[in-house]
């Protein structure tokens, strides 16, 4: 992610700023301040703060981290956006995380790592976290197609991604649970899902933020390749928590991949080189 | 390299000052002088490239010129920013999106408040200090001598790896000397002492200078005074601050990610004025001698209509005082209890010697490259010494980021580092913006986009690519 140049000038979005949109913001902060850094938690397409809100951000405070989860425009209950774009995603990210009272630790799961791999280029954040990261191109497309053609192929021609239970759960989860959580599932907007195939890689991130990538071997969204490679790009290998789905926040096992990004920003990590 | 912590004892080790004063040693730390827009920037981003940073700030809070509080703000109450918010807030720490297009100065000073607690920066920064010299030793280093803002306790001398200047240079205030303005009876003061409209209330005023500063004090005036006159030396672009419901600066912005030429901007331009504004001449505001983008912009929607609504009368340049009378240059003379000079400032490094910045007879105008680098000092640089036609906070930012980077290769690739000092020396004075007037006002002007583009290429040239 080293190799790009810096990028000064930016014309277009000086001309056409971002179009202001109200967001859904949920936090859970520790009683007592504990100087640690505020997370950031972004959900990726069709999910809103509400997936974070379920587990990760009331165990992220009791273990003293003040806990802020987004639902990205159009999402959740934030405001309707059918024309947003993966920029519009992205804005409400560094909107949301400069105006937390700390540098921010960014966390991406799915399709939002994406979007906050974008947001790293315009935030210096404190540290990042892709969990279970959906980072885009045409890999991602066919492995969709492959996993789950009847949810996929809809999407082609401009309607919802769909994404099943087994995609998404372990069979660990409570049957009841995993209807309950793909009932909520909304849907990104199809210039945006077109932009996570199509639209430019994320920019080199600003700050020099330390990155951990984590998922697991058993998603049927993000094959491990995909895992080791979005790793690879931050020169780390990925933490992996076998027997677990694509939405690690909402499975049965929650707990385990949370205390790990916990832990690892306990260790205060160093910046990333160069 | 070291963190900032408490400045320690003199280092016995570290040679004395050549009038014999003890040094503390700073090792690799940095000094950044002043906590202002640019300041703060500065230490936040040296501080990111993992530089121990000690800023110097003579006031007892951040924010510069924008903390209407301190001594040397121009900031009046009703300051409203002149570039709309993409072009002003730092390029990674955005002003919240639901902010007007054209914050409040106190909106900005809380952006500064909240940038210097998101970042962690007030920690580096030492309250109530001035710089009273910097001094260039050997190994590019130099010494820095503080003492409190009160002149109390003694003085204090730090030898540092590298210094940032970023003094700011809106406090100075530049007076224009004109035949018996020491006899006028009348009350005289500058912009820079300009607070509240209640100092204009019922008074007849004259106002002088045609800047934003100028403008925006006589669209008050007009509101509060019971006479308003502008004197002006020449005639302007009043551009409105919006155009076809767009900030102006952002419809312009368009042209250029378009990349339409200058002539054709420029046409564009007088054409959008003669469409909205009109003929200047009409209200009797003398003819522009010049094409836009050739003299700083001027943003006030307002001017042009209290000139129609007769509350601001235009009037040339003043030719002489009287005792209580002001003649103009046109021989007309008019009585003002109040003359405003909207005249504005001069860039002033009191603590550095002028050549060491290649100001060598003191004329007050650096000679530099991008506006930043010293020819034969590789460990300096001066941080938002620029008059753009756009903010100049994102351009603070980018300054302190090539310097970060800079400080950095000297270590790791030292061949890169002196490839750029020689580049510093080629280019010392060069321009970044197109035919501009030449004033006190403008030796710094730079267009925005081209000096982006030029700070954009040197850092590529420093990363290798």
């Amino acid at each position: 992610m080293s190799g790009q140049p810096v990028r000064v000038v930016r014309g277009w979005e000086w001309a056409r700023p971002e179009r202001p949109a109200r967001r859904e913001v949920v936090a859970a902060v520790p009683e007592l301040d504990q100087a640690k850094p505020p997370l950031l938690f972004v959900p990726g397409f069709g999910h809103g703060a509400w997936a974070f809100a379920e587990h990760w951000l009331g165990h992220a405070a009791g273990r003293g981290f003040p806990a802020y989860a987004l639902s990205l425009r159009g999402h959740g209950d934030s405001e309707p956006a059918p024309g947003a774009t993966l920029r519009s995603y992205t804005h409400d990210v560094v909107q949301v995380a400069a105006s937390l009272p700390r540098q921010a630790v960014l966390v991406g799961h799915g399709a939002g790592a994406r979007v906050v791999a974008h947001a790293l280029a315009r935030y210096p954040a404190r540290a990042a976290v892709l969990v279970a990261p959906v980072l885009g191109g045409w890999g991602t497309f066919g492995t969709a197609l492959r996993r789950n053609p009847a949810g996929t192929l809809p999407a082609v021609f401009g309607a919802g991604l769909r994404l099943n239970r087994r995609q998404l759960f372990s069979r660990e989860l409570p049957d009841a649970e995993a209807r309950r959580y793909v009932a909520r599932l909304g849907r990104a907007s199809r210039r945006a899902q077109w932009q996570l195939l199509t639209g430019r890689q994320p920019e080199p991130a600003v700050g020099r933020p330390p990155v951990l990538v984590l998922g697991s071997p058993d998603d049927r969204v993000v094959p491990p390749g995909a895992l080791t490679r979005a790793a690879r790009r931050y020169a780390s290998a990925p933490l992996l928590f076998p027997g677990m789905g694509h939405d690690l926040m909402l499975d049965a096992r929650w707990r385990e991949p949370v205390d790990a990004i916990l832990d690892w920003l306990e260790k205060d990590p160093a910046p990333a080189l160069g | 390299m070291s963190s900032s912590t408490d400045l320690g004892r003199p280092d016995p080790a570290v040679a004395p000052t050549a009038d014999g004063r003890p040094v503390s040693d700073r090792g690799d730390t940095v000094c950044v002088i002043g906590a202002g827009a640019s300041g703060l920037t500065a230490v936040k981003n040296l501080r990111e490239a993992g530089f121990g940073v000690d800023c110097y700030e003579r006031e007892t809070g951040v924010g510069g010129a924008w903390n209407w509080r301190h001594d040397r703000s121009p900031v009046y109450a009703s300051t409203h920013l002149i570039s709309s918010r993409p072009f002003t807030q730092f390029p990674d720490f955005p002003m919240p999106d639901d902010w007007p297009d054209y914050p409040h100065h106190a909106q900005l000073l809380s952006y500064f408040e909240r940038y210097a607690d998101h970042f962690d920066l007030r920690q580096h920064v030492w309250f109530g200090t001035e710089v009273v010299r910097v001094e260039p030793v050997e190994g590019d280093r130099w010494d820095v001598t503080t003492r409190s803002t009160g002149g109390y306790g003694p003085e204090r001398t730090s030898r540092y790896a590298a210094v940032v200047l970023a003094n700011g240079h809106n406090w100075s205030p530049k007076l224009p000397r004109y035949e018996g303005l020491e006899q006028f009876r009348g009350e005289v003061m500058h912009a820079s002492s300009y607070k509240d409209p209640a100092q204009l209330r019922g008074k007849r005023v004259l106002v002088v200078g045609a800047g934003n500063t100028g403008c925006d004090i006589a669209v008050e005036a007009a509101q509060q005074a019971s006479r308003c006159w502008h004197s002006t030396r020449r005639g302007y672009w009043y551009a409105p601050k919006y155009v076809f419901g767009r900030p102006a600066d952002q419809v312009n912005d368009t042209l250029l990610a378009l990349r339409v030429p200058l002539r054709v901007r420029q046409w564009l331009y007088h054409w959008t004025l003669r469409l909205t504004v009109g003929d200047l001449t009409r209200f009797g505001l003398p003819r522009p001698d010049h094409r836009v983008y050739e003299t700083h912009p001027i943003a006030n929607s307002q001017l042009v209509y209290y000139v129609g609504h007769g509350e601001v009368t235009p009037v040339p340049d003043v030719a002489r005082f009287g005792d209580r009378t002001v003649e103009l240059a046109d021989g007309r003379e008019i009585d003002p209890d109040l003359v405003v000079f909207a005249t504005g400032y001069l860039p002033r490094f009191e603590f550095l010697e002028g050549r060491v910045l290649g100001d060598a007879d003191g004329s007050g105008r650096p000679r530099l490259w991008l506006n930043a680098f010293a020819a034969g000092h590789p460990t300096l640089a001066v941080v938002g010494l620029v008059q753009p036609d756009s903010g100049i906070f994102p351009i603070s930012h980018w300054q302190s980021v090539l310097f970060a980077r800079l400080l950095t290769l000297r270590t790791t690739h030292p061949d890169r580092a002196a490839a750029f000092g020689r580049r510093v020396t080629a280019g010392l004075g060069e321009r970044y913006s197109g035919k501009v007037k030449d004033s006190t006002r403008h030796w710094f002007e730079v267009g925005h986009a081209d000096y982006l583009r030029a700070l954009q290429r040197a850092l590529h040239d420093l990363e290798g690519k």
